[in-house]
C-alpha cells in the first residue's frame, strides 16, 4: 500500500481551538453561561434583599382575597374576588379599549389617509387638520380633553339624554338595553355561521369561474346578503325569541341593561383619535408610494375606478403601510395604560395599581404585568409580520 | 478592556445592600433627612406661595430631622403618590415615610415597614352634593364613589357596602386632583376619603358649600410615619421625634415658651429638654435633641393648630387627637 505524502496521518485532527466552528460554539456556550449566571445573581440578590428586608415573596397572593370594588368587569368579580381574578379583569379590560381601539383607529386611519389625498380642496384641508391637530398633542392631554371636556358636558342621571325611552346618556355612562336570549335561540348563531361557510365557498366558486370563464356575479354583495339575511329571516321565523333588559331609573342611578362607562368611551376615544391621525399620514405615503403610472396603465387596460383602486394601487400600497401600521397598533395598545389616569379599571390601573398596594409586592406584580404586555404585543407583530408577508410582493 | 469594566460597575450597583450603613449615620453623612410625602394634600403636605412645605405630615419630618441633624430645615421632601410610596421607602429612597399613611397589620409585617407611631387618628368618611338630600351613608345605595387607588379606602368601601346590603360603582383615580375633579364634574355622587382629607378638598371646590361630608366613619385610620425594618436606632428616633412633641405638649413646652423652660425645675422638663441624663445621646443623637425639635417646629398642638386646627383654614377639631388628658387618645410614653 502506498501513502500519499501530503495527507495526515489518519486519526489526527486538528485541536479543537483551531476549529473554527467549534471555537465559535465555545464562545456562544460561555456566553450564555455568563449571562444565565448573571441572572442567577441578580434573582438571587433580590431575593436575599426582600428576606433580609422582611419583604414577603412569591405568588401566593393571586389566590388571597382581593376585597376591593371594580367598575367594569366582563366576567364575574366581586370584591371577594381573589387577586388572581382582578389580574383576569384588568387584562380583559386592557384588551377590550385595545382592540376597539385599533379597530376604530384603523378605519379613521384609512379614511383620512385617503381623504387627505382628495381632489376636493375642503376635504383635503379638513383632513389635513385633523392631522396637525391630533397627532402633535400629547396623548395624556387629549384624554383629559375628552373625559373632562365630555364629563361636563352631559346632564346628569336625573336629567338623562332618552333616546325612545331605552336608551339613556348621562355623566354615569349610556346605558343600553340589554337582550336576553330565550331558548331557540341558538339557531340564530348557528345560520351565521354557516352563511360565513357559504359565503366563502361562494367567493372562491366564483374567482375560479371568473377565471375560467371571464364571466363572474356581484360574490360579495351575495354574501353580505347571506350573512346578515338569512339570521334575520331565522329570527322572525321562530317569533324573536329575545326579551330585552331596558335600564331604568332607581335610586342615584340607572340599574339593568348595559353600561358603557365614561372612561371607557373617552379612553377609547382619546386613542382611537390620537393614533388615526398617525395612521392617516402611513397610508397617505403608502398610496403616494405607488407611482402614478401604475394607475394610468391600469386605465389604459380600461379597468373601473374602483377596481383600479382595488387590484393596482392597495394591493402596493399595503407593503408600505403594514411595517409603520404595525409599530401604530403596539403604541395604541401600550398606551391604553394611561387609562390608569382617568380612572378606567385596566390592567395598570387595577393590578399594578391597587393589587400593588394592597399586597405590597412590586417587584411580581410588575413582572407579570410586563410579561403582558410584552406577550400581547409580539403577538400583534406575529399577525402583522405572517399578514405582511402575505400582502408582500413575490419578486421574480 | 471597555466592557469589562462596565460589568464590573453593573455588578457594583447589585452588590448585597444588607450590610449598608444605619440610616443615621447615612442621614448624617448626607446632612439631610429623606422624607416621602404627599405632593399636595393641603392641611398635610402641600407646597406654599414660597414653594416651602407645609403640613402636619412635613412637620413631622422637620422634627426628625431637628433631632437627627439639629437643623429643621435640613430635609429634602420627596413627594411620593399612594401607588410608588412602599416601594419609595423600601428600596431606601426615602428614609421616612410621612404621608398620610394608615398603620395596617400588613403593611407593619409583609412589607418591610414599621410604623412608629400615630400622628394622627383619622377615618373614612363620605362628602356628597348638598343637593342630593342624602343625609346619612346608609342611604347611599347604588351611589357611584369616587375615591384613590392604593388606599385603604377602597378596602373599607367595599366592606362597608357589603355589610350594609348595598351596591355601590368605584371609579377609581390615582390622584386626588383627579377623584376631587371627578366629583365636581358630577361622575360620581360620592368622594370617599380619610375625613381630614375630605375636610381639605371641600376647601379645594369651586364653591364649598355645594359639599357636604356625611357624619359617619366608616373605619379606623391611624396615620402615623413609618420607618424600614431591620434599623431600631433608626425606628427610636422617628418614634420619639414624636413622642417628644407630644410630651413637650403635656408638660406646657411650646415653641414661644422653650426657651424659658430649659430653668425649669420641673424633673419632667428637665429630662426632656437635656438638661438632666443623657437621652439624646443613647439614641445616636445630641442631648438636646427635643429642645431643637420644639424650638424650631414646635410641639404637637403647635403643629397641629398651624396646620389643620384652629390657626388653619381647615379648623378642624382636636377631637380624638387630643391628649388623653383632654379627653383624646393621643398619648406618649416618658421619656426618662
Amino acid at each position: 500500500m502506498s501513502v500519499r505524502p501530503n495527507t495526515r496521518p489518519a486519526g489526527h485532527k486538528p485541536p479543537f481551538w483551531r476549529d473554527r466552528a467549534k471555537r465559535a460554539l465555545i464562545f456562544q456556550l460561555l456566553l450564555v453561561a455568563a449571562v444565565a449566571a448573571f441572572l442567577l445573581y441578580i434573582v438571587g440578590n433580590v431575593q436575599d434583599n426582600l428576606s433580609a428586608r422582611g419583604i414577603t415573596t412569591g405568588f401566593g397572593f393571586l389566590s388571597n382575597t382581593a376585597g376591593f370594588g371594580i367598575v367594569q368587569s366582563l366576567i364575574d368579580y366581586s370584591s371577594q374576588s381573589t387577586y388572581g381574578r382582578t389580574f383576569l379583569v384588568g387584562l380583559l379590560n386592557t384588551l377590550l379599549v385595545g382592540g376597539l381601539g385599533v379597530l376604530a383607529a384603523t378605519i379613521i386611519g384609512f379614511i383620512v389617509g385617503i381623504a387627505r389625498l382628495s381632489p376636493n380642496w375642503l376635504l383635503a384641508r379638513l383632513a389635513n387638520a385633523y392631522i396637525e391637530t391630533f397627532r402633535n398633542i400629547p396623548l395624556l392631554l387629549q384624554i383629559f380633553f375628552w373625559y373632562y371636556a365630555v364629563l361636563r358636558t352631559l346632564p346628569s342621571a336625573r336629567d338623562s339624554l332618552a333616546f325612545g325611552e331605552v336608551i339613556f346618556l348621562n355623566v354615569r355612562g349610556l346605558y343600553l338595553p340589554e337582550p336576553l336570549f330565550e331558548s331557540g335561540f341558538g339557531l340564530i348563531p348557528a345560520t351565521f355561521i354557516l352563511a360565513i361557510i357559504a359565503s366563502i365557498a361562494l367567493v372562491i366558486w366564483n374567482k375560479r369561474r371568473h377565471e375560467a370563464t371571464g364571466k363572474r356575479l356581484p360574490a360579495y354583495w351575495i354574501s353580505f346578503a347571506l350573512i346578515f339575511g338569512l339570521p334575520l329571516l331565522v329570527l322572525v321565523a321562530t317569533g324573536v325569541p329575545i326579551t330585552w333588559d331596558i335600564p331604568e331609573l332607581r335610586g342615584f342611578n340607572f340599574r339593568g341593561g348595559i353600561t358603557i362607562i365614561p372612561e371607557f368611551l373617552a379612553l377609547w376615544l382619546a386613542l382611537s383619535i390620537y393614533t388615526a391621525s398617525f395612521i392617516a399620514e402611513i397610508v397617505r405615503s403608502g398610496i403616494q408610494a405607488i407611482s402614478h403610472g401604475q394607475t394610468e396603465a391600469a386605465q389604459a387596460l380600461s379597468l373601473p375606478r374602483n377596481l383600479v383602486l382595488r387590484l393596482v394601487v392597495i394591493p402596493q400600497a399595503l407593503r408600505v403601510i403594514i411595517p409603520p401600521l404595525t409599530s401604530q397598533y403596539l403604541n395604541l395598545i401600550k398606551n391604553s395604560s394611561l387609562a390608569t389616569a382617568i380612572g378606567y379599571p385596566d390592567l395598570v390601573s387595577v393590578f399594578a395599581g391597587t393589587t400593588l398596594n394592597q399586597t405590597g409586592q412590586a417587584i411580581e406584580v410588575i413582572a407579570m404585568t410586563m410579561a403582558v404586555y410584552l406577550t400581547i404585543s409580539l403577538l400583534v407583530s406575529m399577525f402583522m409580520n405572517w399578514f405582511n408577508a402575505r400582502v408582500a410582493l413575490v419578486e421574480r | 478592556m471597555k466592557t469589562v469594566r462596565w460589568l464590573g460597575v453593573g455588578i457594583g450597583i447589585l452588590v448585597p445592600t444588607v450590610a449598608m450603613a444605619s440610616t443615621l449615620e447615612t442621614v448624617k453623612e448626607r446632612d439631610s433627612v429623606r422624607c416621602g410625602v404627599n405632593a399636595a394634600q393641603p392641611g398635610f403636605s402641600s407646597l406654599d406661595d414660597d414653594d416651602q412645605y407645609r403640613g402636619l405630615d412635613t412637620d413631622v419630618c422637620r422634627a426628625i430631622a431637628a433631632a437627627a441633624l439639629g437643623d429643621a430645615t435640613k430635609v429634602d421632601f420627596v413627594p411620593l403618590d399612594s401607588v410608588e410610596r412602599f416601594t419609595a421607602l423600601q428600596s431606601g429612597e426615602v428614609d421616612v415615610l410621612s404621608r398620610t399613611t394608615t398603620w395596617t397589620s400588613s403593611r407593619d409585617t409583609t412589607m418591610g415597614m414599621n410604623f412608629t407611631g400615630v400622628s394622627y387618628y383619622d377615618g373614612q368618611a363620605f362628602m356628597v352634593a348638598s343637593d342630593l338630600g342624602v343625609q346619612s351613608a346608609k342611604e347611599l345605595d347604588g351611589a357611584a364613589v369616587c375615591t384613590q387607588s392604593g388606599t385603604t379606602s377602597e378596602l373599607n368601601l367595599s366592606d362597608y357596602f357589603r355589610i350594609n346590603g348595598m351596591t355601590y360603582d368605584p371609579v377609581v383615580f390615582d390622584a386626588p386632583e383627579q377623584s376631587i375633579a371627578g366629583f365636581e364634574a358630577g361622575r360620581c355622587d360620592v368622594l370617599s376619603s380619610d375625613a381630614s382629607q375630605l375636610y381639605a378638598q371641600r376647601m379645594q371646590l369651586a364653591d364649598p358649600s355645594m359639599a357636604l361630608v356625611l357624619p359617619e366613619i366608616i373605619s379606623k385610620e391611624p396615620l402615623g410615619p413609618a420607618v424600614r425594618q431591620g434599623d431600631d436606632q433608626w425606628f427610636n428616633l422617628v418614634k420619639w421625634s414624636l413622642f417628644a412633641m407630644l410630651n413637650a405638649e403635656e408638660l406646657g413646652i411650646t415653641q414661644a415658651n422653650v426657651d424659658e423652660q430649659l430653668s425649669s425645675e420641673n424633673p419632667d422638663v428637665m429630662r426632656l429638654l437635656g438638661q438632666d441624663g443623657h437621652f439624646g445621646e443613647a439614641m445616636g443623637v445630641n442631648v438636646d435633641w427635643a429642645y431643637q425639635i420644639v424650638k424650631q417646629v414646635g410641639n404637637y398642638a403647635d403643629i397641629y393648630d398651624r396646620n389643620v386646627g384652629a390657626d388653619s383654614d381647615f379648623n378642624i377639631a382636636r377631637g380624638l387627637n387630643a391628649l388623653w388628658s383632654d379627653g383624646g387618645i393621643q398619648y406618649a410614653p416618658p421619656i426618662r
